[in-house]
């Protein structure tokens, strides 16, 4: 059986999530591994959220975002460009191949490049093969990003 | 959270566009299986009366808390699911939306893996739901004045629409006078309506209306806000004629030595619907009837003396030392009727434009058509004689990978009028070079069966070339079109004395720019995008934005004037109902855990977040916060929340995506 990667995509409301709606409507085929979390505006994906999705077992995420100068938001995009870079920085310390994490600006128009970027990136990560770090980092990233965790620790440090 | 939560779960086929590709039980069953699932059913269409009736019932009957609906997209049917959770007195912030068509059954072709990224999704929506919070409406009231961008037909219609209907409209137009392309045209299809008696009543009316505020040679400079109460900001070039003063008694004009060329670049240059004296008016029909200054033509601006029209103006009305002035509005809606631009097809170098002479555009040759236009009205070859032939070439920058993949719908009957313009004003043989003739409005076709009746020719097949280099007796000092007839399969070479090129539409320049403004996208095609390509035609992803007219893809003058009068009537009733709903999914901070570090502050695009000093923390101000979640995601001390996105939603969702 061929390896079927699991893709995550945290997809702004206004740009990539309407293009996926729009490849949709559109009835564009692409590959089924991406699953898409709504957001608001990619400037709202805390870095946690992609550390969090590895940690659940995800072998690739995607951010999609509107294209520069076209945020809802005004800027929002650019504030995830700059976490996006700083995450693929920190990736390989926890054993995670930066290739795994991609952004993508894809506009509301954009239907068919949305198709096309999910089925290339599924490729990808196809070709990486399956996601795999030990237990001890597993441990200790979920310490990192836990909000609960974190809160637990800091009041035992009490 | 609440301590127990009873979710229901409400799986839609959607007719077949779901249940063909997801097996629907099966996702009932999965669901039924998971931890606070109460009810978990299927319909066939929960967007229906039964379906939300459904959904309401069974709210009551097993005292729900939390509803899921696998569907459609939530920017479909979101608000109508809300909507009957809100009549079952839940809150609609407690229902979730799993997108199983769209963005599954919609695109994938194998159905075990449809139905297994539907249960992925799902089940998200399942886990997310646990930890979602009740949220409070928020509304804001509607300023009743509205921003209408463009003073073409589709800015004038939608401006008297509101005006009428007693309600202030400030309408701004880039150029010197509003009525757009529509008050260059002579005649409109297929009525063969005079434009100008139809249109210039409208402009007057326009500019003497007590509700609307007119802004020529003006331009939008910045709009900030929201829906119901944006701020506009508006830059009113200096036209070096004071509007008060002037009473457009046109001394100015006749007296004026400079010479202006009215189309820059253009080798028609010397078509002209207005005076070519460097203080012109655009047409004899302008509204407001004042003229402006060119500055690149006249005397004074580029030598320093002349002065003559400051001279002969007996209202004193010229002052050299006008300065652009900004102006700045609160209104509650905006509808952008920014128009088109024509297709410039001397990138189409096969076609020649600008080095024959003889190569016309179709608004070269509405201009020259028009009755007040620089030659009067009559068609005329550049050595002042009458064509004996004309050829019409089709889709020029339309339905061409290389320039607009899109049809610009009016080319086709336009060139039919053109056809009969000519036949009817010079006589001549006319031949149509076509691709497909589309003539798919009211009176169209019987247009196109009347000019077949008129002994006008047609020529099915794109044209290769145009060219004056004759090979053939008879082709001397004519333009000859190399085309292939594919009705009868051999290339033809057709000898004329003029060409029009019918142009396709385009987005004019600075549309994207104005649309970054005003918080809307466009498209690949340059168009502003519609909230729905069906259903919302007129309303935009942002709230209190409309779009009327050409801005939004090419059309011609009824689906203009039918898309304006939508536009100002959902304006309208925005103002009628005075209040609208906004978001309530604001940023909110945790007084406890902000340390003050101020990161937050810089980051809110809105200026929404401000430093408390006496408490030490940053506060967001709720009213301007747009929930984007951006300062949610930079807080070192996880002390912002993001309602309806709060990191344990979308973890949970997360861990459900991949369960």
């Amino acid at each position: 059986m061929t390896f079927e990667p699991r893709i995550v995509g945290f997809l702004c409301n206004w740009c990539t999530y309407t293009g996926a709606d729009l490849a949709g409507t559109a009835r564009i085929k692409y590959a089924p591994n991406l699953r898409a979390v709504r957001v608001m505006c990619s400037g709202r994906i805390d870095p946690t959220f992609v550390i969090k999705t590895f940690l659940e077992g995800a072998d690739g995420v995607l951010i999609g975002g509107c294209h520069p100068g076209d945020c809802h938001y005004q800027e929002g995009n650019y504030k995830a460009l700059r976490r996006y870079k700083l995450l693929k920085k920190i990736l390989p310390d926890y054993g995670i191949e930066p290739e795994r994490l991609r952004l993508e600006w894809v506009a509301a128009s954009e239907g068919d490049r949305f198709a096309k970027i999910v089925d290339e990136f599924t490729e990808e990560i196809r070709a990486l093969g399956p996601l795999s770090f030990g237990e001890s980092i597993a441990e200790s990233m979920s310490l990192d990003i836990d909000p609960h965790k974190e809160l637990e620790g800091r009041e035992e440090e009490k | 959270m609440d301590s127990e939560e009873r979710i229901g779960v409400y799986i839609c086929h959607c007719g077949t566009n779901i249940a063909s590709k997801v097996d629907i039980a099966e996702i009932v069953e999965f669901a039924k299986g998971m931890k606070g699932v109460i009810v978990a059913k299927d319909y066939k269409f929960m967007c229906s009366d039964p379906g939300q009736g459904l959904i309401e019932k069974d709210i009551k009957e097993y005292n729900l808390n939390r509803i899921v609906v696998a569907s459609c997209s939530p920017l479909m049917h979101e608000k109508t699911f809300r909507k009957v959770c809100e009549r079952s007195g839940l809150n609609p912030y407690l229902f979730t939306m799993a997108n199983i068509r769209e963005q599954c059954s919609w695109v994938h072709i194998d159905e075990n893996a449809a139905t297994e990224k539907a249960k992925a999704l799902v089940a998200a929506a399942i886990r997310r739901s646990a930890f979602l919070e009740p949220l409070e409406r928020r509304e804001v009231s509607i300023n009743p004045t509205t921003l209408v961008v463009g003073g073409g037909i589709a800015g004038i219609q939608a401006s008297l629409d509101l005006a009428e209907a007693g309600k202030k409209v400030v309408l701004v137009e880039r150029e010197p006078s509003i009525g757009g392309h529509m008050a260059k045209f002579d005649k409109t299809f297929p009525t063969l309506d005079c434009a100008a008696c139809i249109l210039t009543p409208k402009m007057v009316q326009v500019g003497q209306h007590p509700n609307i505020e007119l802004f020529t040679y003006s331009e939008v400079e910045d709009v900030s806000g929201y829906v119901g109460n944006f701020k506009v900001k508006i830059r009113k070039k200096a036209r070096y004629v004071d509007e008060n003063l002037c009473n457009g008694c046109g001394m100015c004009m006749e007296k004026c030595p400079g010479t202006r060329v009215p189309r820059k670049g253009n080798v028609h240059e010397r078509l002209s619907l207005g005076p070519t004296s460097a203080i012109y008016l655009p047409s004899m029909q302008a509204v407001p009837a004042v003229p402006v200054i060119d500055r690149n033509s006249c005397i004074y601006f580029q030598k320093g003396k002349c002065r003559i029209c400051e001279k002969v103006c007996e209202r004193d009305a010229i002052n050299f030392d006008m300065e652009d002035e900004f102006h700045e509005f609160e209104v509650g809606n905006i509808i952008i009727a920014a128009g088109f631009q024509t297709f410039d097809p001397s990138v189409v170098i096969r076609y020649r434009y600008g080095l024959l002479p003889n190569v016309l555009t179709a608004m070269d040759f509405e201009i020259m058509n028009c009755a007040s236009g620089s030659t009067g009205g009559k068609i005329l070859k550049s050595d002042g004689t009458e064509p004996k032939s004309v050829g019409i070439i089709h889709c020029v920058g339309s339905r061409d990978k290389r320039y607009h993949e899109y049809c610009s719908r009016v080319c086709c009957m336009y060139a039919l009028k053109f056809a009969h313009l000519i036949k009817e004003k010079t006589n001549a043989e006319v031949y149509n070079f076509y691709i497909d003739l589309r003539c798919f409005g009211k009176g169209y076709e019987e247009f196109y069966d009347r000019l077949l009746g008129e002994d006008v020719r047609f020529v099915r097949g794109k044209v290769g070339e145009i060219t004056d280099l004759a090979i053939h007796p008879g082709e001397q000092g004519k333009l000859i079109i190399r085309v292939e007839d594919t009705l009868i399969g051999a290339v033809r070479r057709v000898p004329v004395d003029m060409v029009i090129l019918a142009t396709g539409l385009e987005a004019p320049e600075g549309l994207a720019e104005l649309a970054k403004k005003c918080n809307v996208s466009v498209g690949k095609d340059g168009f502003i995008i519609e909230r729905h390509p069906k259903l919302g035609p007129v309303a935009t992803a942002t709230d209190g934005v409309f779009i009327a007219g050409a801005c939004q893809s090419p059309k011609d003058i009824p689906d203009t004037v039918a898309q304006a009068s939508a536009a100002s009537s959902a304006v309208l009733s925005m103002i009628m109902r005075g209040k609208i709903e906004i978001e309530s999914a604001t940023a909110e901070i945790d007084e406890e855990r902000c340390s003050g570090c101020r990161i937050c502050n810089d980051l809110c695009p809105y200026m929404a977040i401000s430093f408390e000093e006496e408490k030490g923390v940053s506060v967001i101000n709720e009213a301007l916060c747009k929930g984007c979640g951006t300062c949610v995601a930079a807080c070192p001390s996880n002390a912002i929340t993001a309602k309806h996105f709060t990191n344990e939603q979308i973890f949970s969702e997360i861990e459900g995506l991949l369960q």
